[in-house]
């Protein structure tokens, strides 16, 4: 005999999957509205370490000379991408979620406890609820993200008519860096989780799937004297904590 | 919601495939509807319903959130970048011949006016010092002085015309056409312009007089106006029939 546990309701999981390919969407054709104007890079002076991105990049791509189709998927799939963003986020707030999601108070420490741990650097973790520390600072990220992409999104799409929001993220050219920026962050939370994902295992990724977890029930205690082993399936079984 | 309960290792099987068939079904019917939307007819340049959504957001943004009084940011002379960028050279055929230009105004069909560049200097000055933004992604802080194209409506007798939705510009060579919005052309910033920098527009910016519209991507500022026009249905528009969005508002 087995326990399921409910993990994820089925909107979330409608949200989650809906976001994934809409967002690779969204950054596939932004990548081809880069292009034309692919003026950033890390480095100093001369020196460039990284140039965004390389011609190779952009070749095997096929980036190259699609500016007009990259605004056309761009400032359609948006609605998309901002509307199921929106739902997700008044979701998490009607059904209370957020408090399992958003950071609480010891969340900053507690996140670095959960880096040392996952880096074999620290044995046990702190008790937590649905999500870790760290996991709340991420998913509560993607969600500042999400606006932070749909605001400076805005900002450059339309500059005069939300010349005030323009303004504030520091005119057009800042609010360009800023859209760009987010997106590479989307790209680093993507290849993140998914290495979490895989690491978490199976019980884990399914969940995000079924929307249950499953978990074994612990044998009852030694202390019983009539102990039958392939009796456990039709014998009631005293309810213990989950997790010990 | 599921309840947590305890149950069999089978029935756990059962409702793991009858999850993930679901999950899969979705993801196939995923990919059938992006082979459909990819596979559709393209409507000047753009996949269909793609440019249904283009219009669509036009509606969106032209009628209810853009207020045609709201003017672009104005900068101080001492922001403008040195050295003004060209972009684009379509409709500047190399065989213009500057001195016998003059703008053909159609104001109907058989009422043709040709103005002289003196004639539209004569017209009260407007200068606007704006961040001009190209299609591409770059921008850059420009210097420009002309006509405001609402004091030539009012010179010309446009009030008709203006009342109209669009108007065509077109270059001498006809090689180059935009097409905008009487509000977008009627805005206080949009400019006949014939200074750059406070100086006669250069051979390779559009002179003798170019379209200056800062509540537009840069494709709408026309270079070079041979012919204006107007209707009530969209003119022909270069960028728009090679896949770009028809309005190009900012």
């Amino acid at each position: 005999m087995k326990k399921i546990i409910p993990k994820h309701s089925l909107a979330i999981r409608w949200f989650h999957w809906i976001n994934f390919p809409i967002l690779a969407i969204m950054i596939w054709s932004g990548l081809l509205i880069y292009w034309a104007n692919d003026v950033y890079r890390v480095g100093w002076g001369d020196t460039t370490i990284l140039k965004f991105f390389p011609d190779s990049f952009n070749k095997a791509l096929n980036i190259p000379y699609r500016l007009a189709e990259g605004m056309s998927f761009h400032f359609v799939f948006m609605w998309i991408f901002a509307i199921n963003g929106l739902l997700y986020f008044l979701y998490l707030l009607f059904s209370k979620e957020y408090k399992l999601i958003f950071p609480h108070k010891k969340a900053l420490k507690e996140s670095w406890l959960v880096i040392l741990h996952d880096l074999h650097l620290r044995k046990g973790l702190p008790p937590q609820k649905k999500y870790n520390a760290a996991q709340r600072i991420a998913y509560t990220g993607v969600i500042v993200m999400g606006f932070g992409s749909i605001i400076t999104g805005l900002a450059i799409y339309k500059p005069v008519q939300f010349k005030t929001l323009c303004y504030l993220l520091g005119g057009y050219e800042w609010a360009r860096i800023e859209h760009f920026i987010i997106t590479i962050l989307f790209v680093l939370f993507f290849l993140v989780h998914v290495i979490q994902v895989i690491l978490a295992g199976w019980n884990n990724f399914r969940a995000m799937i079924t929307g249950f977890e499953v978990k074994k029930i612990p044998p009852p205690p030694t202390t019983e004297i009539f102990e039958d082993e392939n009796n456990n399936d039709t014998q009631p079984i005293p309810t213990l904590p989950v997790n010990p | 919601m599921l309840a947590e309960k305890n149950v069999t290792q089978k029935e756990i099987t059962k409702r793991t495939i009858v999850a993930f068939l679901i999950f899969f079904a979705l993801i196939a019917a995923g990919i059938f509807g992006w082979q459909l939307l990819t596979d559709q007819p393209k409507d000047n340049g753009a996949l269909k319903p793609l440019r249904t959504i283009l219009n669509a957001n036009e509606n969106i943004f032209k009628n209810y959130v853009f207020d045609s009084t709201d003017l672009s940011r104005k900068y101080s002379s001492s922001a403008v970048a040195p050295r003004t960028r060209v972009n684009g050279d379509a409709g500047m055929s190399a065989d213009f011949d500057p001195a016998k230009w003059k703008l053909e105004l159609v104001r109907r069909p058989g009422d043709t006016l040709f103005i002289s560049l003196d004639e539209i200097k004569a017209l009260p000055k407007t200068e606007i010092i704006f961040d001009f933004k190209c299609i591409e992604g770059w921008n850059q802080i420009t210097h420009w002085g002309g006509v405001k194209f609402s004091d030539f409506v009012k010179k010309y007798n446009l009030d008709e015309q203006a009342k109209m939705q669009y108007t065509s510009l077109i270059t001498p060579d006809k090689e180059y056409y935009v097409g905008i919005d009487n509000k977008s052309i009627l805005h206080p910033q949009t400019i006949l312009c014939y200074e750059m920098n406070d100086k006669p527009l250069p051979m390779n910016q559009g002179y003798p007089l170019r379209l200056i519209i800062p509540v537009k991507y840069g494709v709408k500022h026309l270079k070079r106006i041979g012919t204006i026009t107007f209707s009530n249905t969209r003119p022909r528009d270069y960028w728009f029939e090679r896949g770009y969005d028809y309005y190009c508002g900012l």
